[in-house]
């Protein structure tokens, strides 16, 4: 399942649940009961809701800080560098082409305004993306699971032809003589 | 004594002069946001490709709906937050006044340079776009549309002053304000009134964030003028986050003062601060400042710790909200008796809105989602869905309230609140969906394969704007006499 996946469906399935319960209240709210135990109950249920969230959520954040684009940029050994400019509305990179299923390490900068380095597989769903800014070298690496022609897209607005500022990264298959 | 304060000005609130710029500062925001939401349209309708807008306009329309939307969101909060809080300690009404005229001028000034002089760098200008267009807009144009901005951040700020300077002086200090001193003191003193606790924590948040936003603002004008004077541009993004970030997050903290006042007089429960309720505020106050970091992952030069704590602070700052706040209200309408009618069904349409709208922005503050989900459209679909349909549900069922003549008595009219609800979260869901195909938002042309959920996005708003249209009508209808009791 890919992350965009997975991040629908966690966000609807707790959107859902939280309807479920206002719809409830709502439905219940007619009959009146006595305030004061019902406040108390409801403290109650707050308590077990916030220590649920700090015992089950707060090692699940910490631990999905695993997953941090820029631990890894130090971490590979003899990536494939690709040096990405960007400039009011293209980009230009010093190779077009690297190989699948070995690291790339792409530095991203801007030569005028901010633009944001997209990067598409060929279905159109990003699988990575940094900011490109000018002044700063920004480093991220990303292994490409498969061979295709991979679309970048602008993801900061920078201007007027910001929705046109597009180029292609070309991934060929493993071993290729492209390496 | 609040309470002596509040049973004494209760019956007589309708006369006090704050109330006249209370319903002017409504019928304002009533206006605008109408104004703003058809803007909105016309942007959908042109990524529809049901319109035909040249992308220079689509550009102008998303600069003034982004910096119009905030604007007004912090107006119409503030005209919520006012009215209540002026029960609590007294004001001066000459601050709103003021703030008002500052607000109308920068108005003028922002629509003649995005309009007349094609300035459009979205309402978060990062530095350096409003210098570099790209020979799209002049410097000029620049100048004239922060110099409005700045207008309407001195506005907002002589704002802050007057309501920190009323709540030290009449409870004796911003710490006794949000309950300290029962909070850490342990003192038998009575706490502060939810909303009273509510406004300290809005003059804190805000005055911090415009005094940075002042700075960067005036920072880019200098560099419009002088262009030597360069800024360095990942220090610009910060201040603009913070600024940004804390700024749009007050205005709920603003309009909630509505659920905390109106809920208990509707079904005649009281809501007390708590300690619980006085340590969530307090745990707010803090998280909304220095989470705003959640809004840089992706500038990997930042340093590392900075994105550790966007991400774990964004997720524990989600708890006041889901766990206290969300739940006093719950709990206040539960086997209340209540008989639903508009302004109750308003009031519990935007605490759901609230809470469920803090879901996709906890997600998306994850790093390794934030790494294929930032600037998507997911991230419009999270703040739409807090500002219209929490944010903006506080605002609606407050001018009811008012166009009601503040009578609790239930009144019907709940369908509409309803089918706001729902046209409302259609037009969520289709931002989330476009997040979900890795649309990039801010972008005047669409590709042929996300279209469909554009469209239906595009009917969608036009279910909102009908809706929002008959509330804003409702109030605006009963101006009139409103003014004249005034
Ligand atoms: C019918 C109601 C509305 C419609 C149709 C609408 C439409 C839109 C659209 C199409 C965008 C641009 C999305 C993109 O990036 O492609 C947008 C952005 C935005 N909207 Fe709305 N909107 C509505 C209500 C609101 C409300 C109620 C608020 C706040 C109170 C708001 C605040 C914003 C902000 C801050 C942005 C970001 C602008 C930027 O990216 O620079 N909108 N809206
Ligand atoms: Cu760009
Ligand atoms: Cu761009």
């Amino acid at each position: 399942m890919t992350v965009q996946t997975l991040s629908l469906l966690v966000s609807l399935a707790a959107i859902v649940a939280l309807a479920a319960v206002f719809l409830r209240v709502r439905a219940l709210s007619h009959t009146p009961v006595d305030y004061p135990p019902l406040l108390a109950r409801a403290y109650r249920l707050g308590r077990i809701a916030l220590w649920t969230m700090v015992v089950v959520g707060l090692p699940v954040t910490v631990w999905l800080l695993r997953y941090m684009p820029h631990t890894t940029a130090a971490a590979v050994a003899d990536p494939q560098v690709v040096n990405v400019s960007s400039t009011q509305w293209f980009w230009e990179f010093d190779r077009e082409s690297v190989e699948a299923s070995k690291p790339v390490e792409f530095h991203v900068t801007s030569t005028d305004v901010n633009h944001g380095f997209g990067l598409y597989d060929p279905s159109g769903r990003m699988v990575a993306q940094v900011q490109a800014m000018p002044g700063y070298i920004n480093v991220m690496t990303h292994t490409f699971e498969a061979a295709g022609d991979y679309r970048v897209l602008c993801l900061e607005y920078c201007g007027l032809a910001h929705h046109a500022m597009e180029s292609v990264i070309t991934v060929t298959a493993a071993g290729g003589s492209n390496g | 004594m609040a309470e002596a304060q509040a049973a004494a000005t209760g019956g007589t609130a309708a006369m006090d002069r704050g109330r006249t710029w209370v319903v002017l500062y409504l019928a304002t925001t009533g206006v605008v946001i109408l104004l703003m939401m058809v803007f909105g349209l016309l942007m959908r309708l042109a990524q529809s490709e049901w319109i035909v807008l040249d992308p220079a306009v689509f550009y102008q329309l998303l600069t003034v709906h982004g910096i119009g939307m905030v604007g007004i969101a912090a107006l119409g909060g503030i005209a919520i937050l006012w009215h209540f809080l002026s029960a609590h300690v007294p004001l001066r009404s000459a601050a709103l006044a003021i703030n008002l005229v500052l607000f109308l001028v920068g108005v003028v000034m922002i629509l003649w340079a995005v309009f007349i002089g094609g300035f459009a760098p979205a309402w978060t200008f990062l530095y350096p776009l409003p210098a570099i267009s790209g020979g799209v807009w002049e410097p000029w144009a620049g100048v004239l549309d922060l110099t409005g901005v700045l207008l309407i951040g001195v506005g907002f700020l002589i704002l802050c002053l007057e309501m920190g300077r009323a709540i030290v002086a009449s409870q004796g200090g911003l710490g006794r304000g949000l309950g300290w001193h029962v909070l850490f003191g342990g003192s038998t003193d009575k706490p502060p009134a939810p909303t009273v606790v509510a406004g300290t924590m809005v003059v804190i948040v805000t005055t911090l964030a415009l005094v940075a936003g002042a700075t960067i603002v005036v920072m880019t004008i200098l560099n419009l003028l002088f262009p030597s004077l360069a800024i360095d541009p990942l220090f610009a993004k910060n201040m603009i986050y913070f600024f940004g970030h804390v700024f749009i997050n007050a205005t709920i903290y603003m309009g909630v003062a509505a659920v905390y006042e109106l809920l208990p007089r509707i079904t005649g429960r009281p809501w007390k601060a708590s300690r619980v309720f006085l340590g969530a505020w307090t745990l707010s106050t803090t998280m909304v400042l220095i989470i705003f970091p959640h809004h840089l992952l992706m500038d990997f030069a930042m340093p590392r710790w900075t994105m550790v704590l966007g991400q774990v602070l964004s997720y524990v700052n989600s708890f006041p909200v889901l766990a206290v706040t969300g739940l006093g209200a719950l709990a206040i309408v539960h086997r209340s008796g209540i008989r639903w009618d508009l302004v109750s069904t308003l009031l519990l349409i935007a605490m759901f809105g609230w809470m469920a709208g803090v879901i996709p922005a906890v997600v998306d503050a994850t790093v390794s989602v934030n790494y294929v989900m930032h600037n998507t459209l997911w991230v419009p679909g999270h703040f739409h869905f807090y500002l219209l349909l929490g944010l903006l549900p506080m605002i609606f069922a407050f001018m009811i309230h008012l166009a009601r003549d503040e009578d609790v008595t239930a009144r019907g009219g709940d369908l509409t609140a309803i089918l706001y609800l729902l046209f409302g979260l259609g037009f969520v869901a289709m931002f989330l969906m476009g997040g979900w195909a890795s649309v990039p938002r801010r972008w005047a042309v669409h590709m042929p394969e996300w279209l469909v959920w554009d469209r239906i996005a595009t009917v969608m708003a036009a279910g909102v704007i009908v809706l929002a249209g008959v509330f804003v009508a409702i109030f605006l209808a009963r101006i009139p006499r409103l003014l004249r009791h005034g």
